[in-house]
């Protein structure tokens, strides 16, 4: 019945699931109760009502940075639309594939200040990767299939699809396309074979050589590729804060996060290494500083990325490869081991005494005998405890440096977190849509007391779908990050980085309808972990750790120095 | 260093906003910008005059062809090319000013469209340069009124851009 007309919001709904949608995150208003009506009629997919939008938004984001799929939210028009936009920008800002349909006023009131409505094409134009108004009902079907393409495709990265009301009650026959070619849009997938030779061979001639990946391999599915070429020439790996996970932690060959708050091996690794692989990683400003002290012993830089404004942007490269990660790898993996040739043994040897001499200043040391909670103990417990194996949601701040230095990530993932907008309020949503996404699976959300606070409605959204999640909460009564940089460059001038009264986040979590603890004593911090995810691994336990007030991240490079300029413990 | 990017893109509402939005948010400058459909409705060419170091002129480049809607970038400084900009300029013309008004908007090869008994309107096309010099060399406070359109252009002989 191909030709049996559809109004748009029956389109809407019949579109998500021919797009093979398992969960919608939202919230309703006046623009979108046609769609509402639909989505009440049908069991193809299931939406989860938030509380606040911009938690629809980082719930469809988290889920599809933990499975790889399109994330899909669903907002009104006006201040839904409006909330949603930190969602968006958090999203566009780490590339992730997600869809987001807001209802607009019908197209006669577009422009007449109508209530609720706001120009939202116009405000989300700039962190977006693409976005749309659907003045037609005949387009509706063909811009969604649009959206997810777009989203998916490429560099990922956000689309909004704004639809006015009248739209959702027209009717036009429905057909979901198949494909879309757009003559405007077409990704370059595979690297230049030329390019991908050179890259092989540079490799190859390195003596002192280091692979930098970032949030490209996790988002373009290249993990293997990455782990199989380190271990096939033995060379040294770090990951930026997005890419964690794209090669196993625990691993000997890795040397941990660089950047701002990077090891001393890695920093040290990415100042003085002759040959340079980026793949994925877009030279962020927090990860090598300033750019002009940073080429300092001219190396030679090869730069995977499928978006080509990322390559060349902060730091010349050498040699360029536009395309897929994966499949970039895979050809210079191929032409690696079809040749003779192997790296430099002895300088290689020579490279690694070098960072081992780096890496033993055990840069991540902290004072374990300390009467208080260290935070960095806790990280530390929860991956003993969980056995590596967590989904792991942060907010932002301070804890959320302990979590990337301290859970050793072993797959990619499963380290959820928001990297370039670094938006607090990102964890708790996040984390739910983790477990919508995976049920079965332990996931943890390490938060700040500020953060939590952000997004803390949500805790009624998890006890409403039984997300049985763990907020692991490192108290330290301060905007931490915040507190850190007075310290360290406002000669300890706390301005507004002290919270007085926080909540009783037990009695919080208890009037939520979930479990809540709160632990003082380093020697309780393990009991109190398996007793969450132990005895109440079915529901959702708020473990709040009063931490050491004044415990900062280290090491630190100051904004806007050099690698090589670290200040440590 | 100054640079004529030409573009092709859909003739979509809010594409025009797309590049404007996307030259301010990342503090690139415009000099210029002109835009109207081609022989094709469903395309529009744009003219974008800007100024940067090369980094920068090759990060616009690749940050408008990152723009869904635009289905191919140009810098037709790469190459030779032509350009052109149309002005129209009310001057006061009375007196032995008339006269001497005539003759330099026939020296630049202007014409007049319109006529009052105090003031001249004149078109003139040319590069932008050949524009700045013709209002250099007629006397300021003559100078009611400018208008111009910006710098369109074209590749020159085989240099052809389409899709
Ligand atoms: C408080 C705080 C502190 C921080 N400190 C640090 C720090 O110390 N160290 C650190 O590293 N970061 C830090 N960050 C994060 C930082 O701001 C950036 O978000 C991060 O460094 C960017 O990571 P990335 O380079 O991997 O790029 P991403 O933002 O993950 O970008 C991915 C890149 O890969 C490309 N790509 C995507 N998919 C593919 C594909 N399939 N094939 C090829 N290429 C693809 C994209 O085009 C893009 O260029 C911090 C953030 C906060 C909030
Ligand atoms: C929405 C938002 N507002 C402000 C900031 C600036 N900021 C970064 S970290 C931070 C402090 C976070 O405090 P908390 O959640 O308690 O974490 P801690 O640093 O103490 O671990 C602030 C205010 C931000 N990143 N996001
Ligand atoms: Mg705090």
């Amino acid at each position: 019945m191909a030709d049996m007309e559809l109004t748009g919001a029956e389109i809407v709904v019949r579109c998500l699931r021919d797009e093979g949608v398992r969960h919608i995150f939202g919230y309703p208003g006046g623009a979108v109760l046609n769609i509402y009506d639909e989505i009440y009629k049908q069991k193809d997919f299931q939406h989860i009502l938030v509380r606040h939008e911009q938690a629809a938004v980082h719930a469809a984001d988290a889920y599809a940075r933990c499975t790889g799929q399109v994330g899909v939210a669903l907002v009104t028009s006006g201040p839904g639309a409006t909330n949603a936009v930190t969602g968006i920008a958090t999203a566009y800002m780490d590339s992730i594939p997600m869809v987001v349909i807001t209802g607009q006023v019908p197209t006669a009131a577009i422009g007449q200040d109508a209530f609720q409505e706001v120009d939202t094409v116009g405000i989300t134009r700039p962190c977006v990767k693409h976005n749309f108004l659907v003045k037609d009902v005949k387009e509706l079907a063909s811009t969604i299939k649009k959206a997810f393409y777009i989203a998916a495709t490429g560099r990922p990265g956000p689309v909004v699809v704004d639809v006015p009301k009248d739209v959702t009650q027209h009717k036009c026959a429905y057909a979901y396309p198949k494909s879309v070619t757009m003559r405007s849009y077409n990704p370059t997938s595979k690297g230049h074979a030329g390019q991908i030779k050179k890259a092989a061979q540079m490799l190859l001639e390195a003596k002192r050589p280091i692979l930098y990946t970032g949030g490209g391999v996790v988002l373009g599915n290249a993990a293997e590729q990455v782990t199989e070429l380190a271990r096939l020439l033995g060379y040294p790996v770090t990951n930026t804060l997005m890419g964690l996970g794209g090669y196993p932690s625990p691993d000997p060959l890795f040397l941990g996060m660089l950047g701002m708050h990077g090891t001393i091996e890695a920093n040290m690794a990415m100042q003085h290494c002759d040959v340079l692989l980026a793949v994925g990683a877009r030279f962020d400003d927090r990860v090598v500083g300033n750019p002009k002290h940073f080429a300092k012993e001219a190396h030679r830089i090869i730069h995977i990325d499928v978006d080509p404004s990322s390559i060349s942007k902060r730091v010349r490269v050498d040699v360029p490869i536009v395309g897929e990660v994966g499949q970039v790898l895979d050809e210079i993996i191929k032409l690696i081991k079809a040749g003779k040739e192997k790296p430099d043994q002895q300088a290689l040897k020579a490279w690694w005494a070098q960072i081992e001499l780096w890496r033993s200043q055990d840069c991540l040391k902290y004072d374990r005998s300390a009467p208080v909670i260290k935070p960095q103990f806790v990280v530390e417990k929860l991956y003993e405890v969980t056995g590596g194996d967590a989904y792991v949601t942060s907010d932002v701040g301070q804890h959320q440096m302990w979590a990337a230095q301290y859970y050793k990530f072993a797959k990619p993932r499963r380290w959820i977190n928001s990297g370039g907008l670094g938006t607090m309020g990102f964890g708790l949503p996040a984390a739910m849509g983790v477990q919508k996404a995976h049920p079965d699976a332990v996931v943890a959300c390490i938060t700040g007391e500020g953060s939590i606070q952000m997004n803390i409605q949500e805790l009624s959204t998890c006890k409403e779908f039984n997300l049985p999640l763990k907020i692991i909460l490192l108290n330290n009564g301060y905007l931490g990050m915040v507190r850190q940089w007075q310290e360290f460059f406002y000669e300890e001038r706390y301005a507004e980085s002290y919270m007085t009264s926080l909540p009783d986040f037990v009695k919080l979590a208890e009037a939520y309808g979930h479990v809540g603890m709160t632990i003082e004593k380093p020697e309780d911090v393990e009991p109190a972990l398996r007793e969450a995810f132990g005895k109440y691994k079915d529901r959702l336990v708020f473990l709040n750790f009063l931490t050491d007030p004044r415990e900062n991240v280290f090491p630190m490079i100051p904004a806007g120095k050099g690698l090589s300029e670290m200040i440590l413990v | 260093m100054r640079h004529i990017i030409s573009l092709l893109m859909e003739n979509e509402s809010g594409a025009l906003s797309r590049v404007s939005g996307l030259f301010s948010a990342r503090g690139y400058n415009i000099e210029s910008l002109t835009v109207a459909p081609t022989e094709d409705a469903t395309l529009s060419r744009m003219t974008i005059v800007t100024r940067g170091s090369d980094d920068v002129i090759e990060q616009i480049t690749k940050q408008l062809n990152k723009l869904i809607d635009i289905v191919k970038v140009q810098d037709l400084t790469d190459g030779s090319h032509i350009e052109r900009e149309l002005m129209l300029v009310k001057v006061r013309a009375s007196g032995e000013m008339r006269e001497e008004l005539k003759r330099m908007a026939d020296i630049f090869r202007g014409h007049i469209l319109d006529v009052s008994d105090k003031t001249y309107t004149i078109e003139l096309t040319g590069p932008g340069t050949k524009l700045d010099a013709f209002l250099a060399a007629i006397d300021p406070a003559a100078i009611l009124e400018t208008v111009r359109t910006g710098a369109s252009g074209i590749g020159r002989g085989d240099r052809i851009m389409k899709i």
